[in-house]
Formats: structure tokens, C-alpha cells, sequence
């Protein structure tokens, strides 16, 4: 299959679904405060759009501050597993509750102890909650699997824990690390959007509070707008850090190697 | 000639219970190409392990002539570290113990050029063959200059040709280098056409059933396969293993 084949199906299918619905809904009469046409989308989205990119741009913020400290507590709780087993034993169980737990249910905890007036704080932290643990606990895995010949090798030529940490079991749990990024970066979104949702009323301004808004007044074509920033969003979190991952790993690992058939 | 490692007593037995190798004796002379041959499970790779002090004996021990000699240690897989080209993965040994920079590259650089991989700096390991990924770590092994090279059957995954292309290479560094080398294997061939010195050892609990000394391996060419020596010394080590299994059953 050729480059722009793979391109051109979904974007045909996509457009051919369009183009169903909004002749369908035009055809069919169908209210717009049940499901407007592509074309009333488009209209909402271009109406309101600067107010709509500031609120996506505030649950960008929230999403990018939540994910890059998923990335660092969760590297810097998984290095400090791999050197100590007592650590690992006394903490683990603890991350495991708090990712077990919904964040919905513990959202109005947060939202009250932090306070309605760092309301940006409580979301960055309810975020974090949700996209920490792949890191964590993909990143330990990364860090215990590095190849036992080579730590023996390292231990033959008298290398230091740091050492076998930076030569041998960073790189090694680099794709790891990785492959959890891509997961948490779509989980730092929806844990930035479900925060919203649980502050509510006002205080709020991202995209998910700008769709709570428009439902409330029926503005449904708004709504739609929302939802696709959100989506675009999204997926432009997952192609950057996609990216991030090829640049990284195309010289050495088996994932970036193209195979000929 | 003079001792550089000596094992008197040396017994191992882990912590499942297994008794990989029982009072092993034997001695490594400096200049020494001494192959350990034996069934498979007898220990051989437990013996090469305590020498390079990874593992611990059990009872008995491992005495140096002088100081602790500097160790190269080549597994049976390549075991290079993938994110790193063959140049960082030769000159590990040498960024482990904080030689500078450019002496550090330019030993690994003439270390893969004697191993036949001058042009491949830059590759990294999965763009390498089997054999080419043995060499890297041959180069690895000789870049930080060891006295004792230990190497636990190298060449037991590789195809004939590439084989015996290794074994003259390996040869011609241990003249070169005056090395000293411990070389594990259960090829009886592998083992006749390299060492100047071959260990036989027993089903395990390894021990040392017999010592055959061979003519040093100082002019090897392909061609010594075909002669009456290289039949003689194979049916010496051999008869010698057959031996060791046979008493080890009786």
C-alpha cells in the first residue's frame, strides 16, 4: 500500500460520512438542538472561534503541566524502585490504590482541599493521578528487564549503580517509557476533561466546561465545536508524541524497523 | 611458566539446591589457551562465572597470581547493548573505567579494525549478522586490553564457516596479545583445533576428569583440520570425555 493510499481511504470515508449526515439532516428535517449538520458545526466552530481556542488552549495548559509531571514522578518513583526493593515493597501498593480508585469520585476531595481559587492546580493535580501510573509502572518494568549478561559485564569492569543506571537501564526502559508516554498523554487529557466536568460552574474555562455550557443552553452545534477540538487535541498529543518516539528509536529498535515483504 | 589463576576446592551449589560443580582443581597459566570441555549442565559456565567473580564459590577458592588481572568476558549471545553503535559497544569497558574520550575511541576504533569490522563503526547491532555481532563483542572483550579473556561458548550459535573464521581470528589475537584465555565449549573439534590446553570435565558436579596438554596452537591454518595431529588430539579429548561420562554413569 502506497503512502498517500493510506492517507487518502480515511479522509474519503470521513468525507463521505459527512456528506451522509448532512443530507440527512437536511433531508430529514432533523432539529439542530438534536444533531446539527456539519455545515452548523462548521458555522459554531467559526463563530466562536477565538473564544473556543482560549479554552482549548487552557485545557492544553492543564493537560501538558499534568502529563510532564506524570513524566517525571513516574521516572523518578520508578529509578528510585530499581534501586531500592524496600521502597518498591512499602510504595507500590499505594500507587496501585490510587490508580484503581475513579477519579471521579475523588475529584470533589481535591477540588475542596486545594481550593476553588487554585482551581487550576486541583485540575492539573486530578490529571496527573489519571496519566501517572502507565509511566510508573511500564518505566519499572523497563528498568528490571535490562539484559543480566550485561549487568554482569557492567559488574566485571566495576561500573557503579549510577553507572548501570545511565549506561544500561535507562536506555534500556527508554522504550518503555515511550510506549507509557503515548498511553498518558491520552490520559492526562481525559483526566484534564473530567476535572473540568467535577469543578464545573464557572470557575472552569477549558473546552469540557464550554461543552457542560453549551448543553445547558441547547446550544448543541457548540457542543459538537467542543468536542472536535477535544478530539483534535487529542490526537495531535498522540501523533507529537509518536514522533517523539520514532526520532528516538529508528536508529536501534526492532519497533521503528521497517519490515520488507 | 608462571600461574595467573588457580581454583583449589572450588565447589558451587546454589540456592535451589543444585550442585553445579564439586571440588574442582586446576591452574590457568599465564600464555595458557585452555579449553573446559564437557557435557552440557557440568558447570562450565558456573567455573568461568566465579573466576570473573560474578558468582561466589560455595567452598574453596580462587587465588591470583598478584593483583586481580583485568578481565574480558564474551558470552554465547553477542549480549551488545542495542541502542549503542559497534564503536560504543566496544568502547564500553574502557567509558566504565573513565579512560578519556578520545584514547577511549581510538582503542575501540583499532579494536574493531582487528576484528575485521573496520567500516562498521556506526552500525548498530541489529544491522549486523550473527557473526559481525560475535566480532563487536570480541572487540569489546580486547579493547580494555585484558590479561584473561573468558569466554563461554562463543561460537555455539554460529554457522561452520563463520565458526572457523572465528577461531583463527581468535587465535591470532591471542598470539598478538600474549592473552591468556578460558574458553568454555562442548565442541571436542572446537576445542582440539584452539587450545594448547584442553579440561575435560565430569558430568555435575563438575570436576576435572582429565588435563590433556596439546601443542600450542601457534601456527594454525585451515588446513590443520585435515591432518593426523588435529585427528590425534580430537580422539585424545575425546576418549577422555567418553571416559569421563562412562565413570560418571558406572
Amino acid at each position: 500500500m502506497s503512502r498517500a493510499f493510506q492517507w487518502l481511504v480515511p479522509i474519503a470515508l470521513g468525507v463521505l460520512i459527512l456528506a451522509i449526515w448532512q443530507v440527512v439532516v437536511r433531508r430529514m428535517e432533523i432539529p439542530v438542538y438534536l444533531l446539527p449538520a456539519p455545515s452548523d458545526i462548521a458555522k459554531a466552530l467559526a463563530g466562536n472561534f477565538w473564544s473556543l481556542l482560549a479554552s482549548l488552549w487552557t485545557t492544553l495548559r492543564v493537560t501538558l503541566e499534568a502529563f510532564a509531571l506524570a513524566v517525571m514522578g513516574g521516572v523518578a518513583l520508578a529509578v528510585l524502585f530499581s534501586q531500592s526493593r524496600t521502597v518498591e515493597t512499602a510504595l507500590y501498593p499505594y500507587a496501585v490504590v490510587l490508580q484503581v480508585t475513579p477519579v471521579v469520585a475523588i475529584a470533589p476531595l481535591i477540588l475542596i482541599w486545594i481550593g476553588y481559587e487554585r482551581i487550576e492546580l486541583a485540575l492539573v493535580l486530578i490529571a496527573w493521578i489519571v496519566a501517572f501510573f502507565p509511566i510508573l509502572s511500564n518505566t519499572t518494568l523497563g528498568l528490571r528487564s535490562a539484559d543480566h549478561n550485561l549487568i554482569d559485564l557492567f559488574r566485571l569492569y566495576g561500573a557503579s549503580r549510577w553507572q548501570i543506571l545511565r549506561r544500561l537501564q535507562l536506555p534500556n526502559a527508554l522504550p518503555y517509557l515511550l510506549g507509557a508516554m503515548k498511553i498518558a498523554g491520552g490520559l492526562a487529557l481525559i483526566g484534564a476533561v473530567v476535572a473540568e466536568f467535577v469543578a464545573g460552574s464557572g470557575t472552569a474555562t477549558g473546552l469540557a466546561w464550554r461543552i457542560i455550557e453549551a448543553g445547558n443552553r441547547l446550544e448543541i452545534a457548540k457542543m459538537f465545536a467542543a468536542l472536535f477540538l477535544l478530539a483534535a487535541l487529542g490526537v495531535a498529543i498522540f501523533s507529537a508524541l509518536s514522533v517523539v518516539e520514532w526520532l528516538l528509536l529508528r536508529h536501534w529498535h526492532e519497533s521503528a524497523v521497517r519490515k520488507q515483504l | 611458566m608462571t600461574t595467573l589463576v588457580s581454583l583449589r576446592g572450588v565447589s558451587k551449589t546454589f540456592d535451589s539446591g543444585l550442585r553445579a560443580i564439586g571440588n574442582l582443581e586446576f591452574n590457568v597459566e599465564q600464555g595458557d589457551f585452555l579449553s573446559l570441555v564437557g557435557p552440557s549442565g557440568c558447570g562450565k559456565s558456573t567455573v568461568l562465572r566465579i573466576i570473573a567473580g560474578l558468582l561466589q564459590p560455595t567452598s574453596g577458592a580462587v587465588t591470583f597470581a598478584g593483583p586481580k588481572p583485568k578481565m574480558g568476558f564474551v558470552f554465547q549471545e553477542p549480549t551488545l547493548m542495542p541502542w549503542a553503535t559497534a564503536l560504543g559497544n566496544a568502547r564500553l569497558a574502557l567509558d566504565l573505567t573513565l579512560v578519556a574520550r578520545h584514547e577511549a575511541e581510538r582503542r575501540a576504533r583499532e579494536a574493531l579494525v582487528r576484528v575485521g569490522l573496520g567500516g562498521f563503526e556506526g552500525a548498530y547491532p541489529r544491522e549486523l549478522s550473527g557473526g559481525m555481532k560475535m566480532r563487536v563483542s570480541i572487540a569489546r572483550a580486547i579493547a580494555a586490553q585484558p590479561k584473561l579473556i573468558l569466554m563461554d561458548e562463543p561460537f555455539a550459535a554460529l554457522d561452520e564457516l563463520t565458526r572457523q573464521a572465528l577461531n583463527d581470528d581468535l587465535l591470532k589475537l591471542w598470539r598478538e596479545d600474549a592473552l591468556t584465555v578460558v574458553f568454555v565449549t562442548h565442541s571436542v573439534f572446537e576445542s582440539a583445533y584452539l587450545s594448547s590446553r584442553v579440561a575435560v570435565m565430569t558430568p555435575r558436579p563438575g570436576q576435572i576428569a582429565k588435563e590433556i596438554a596439546l601443542d600450542a596452537p601457534v601456527d594454525r591454518k585451515a588446513q590443520f583440520r585435515l591432518s593426523p595431529e588435529f585427528a590425534l588430539s580430537a580422539g585424545k579429548v575425546s576418549a577422555a570425555l567418553t571416559d569421563a561420562m562412562q565413570r560418571a554413569s558406572a
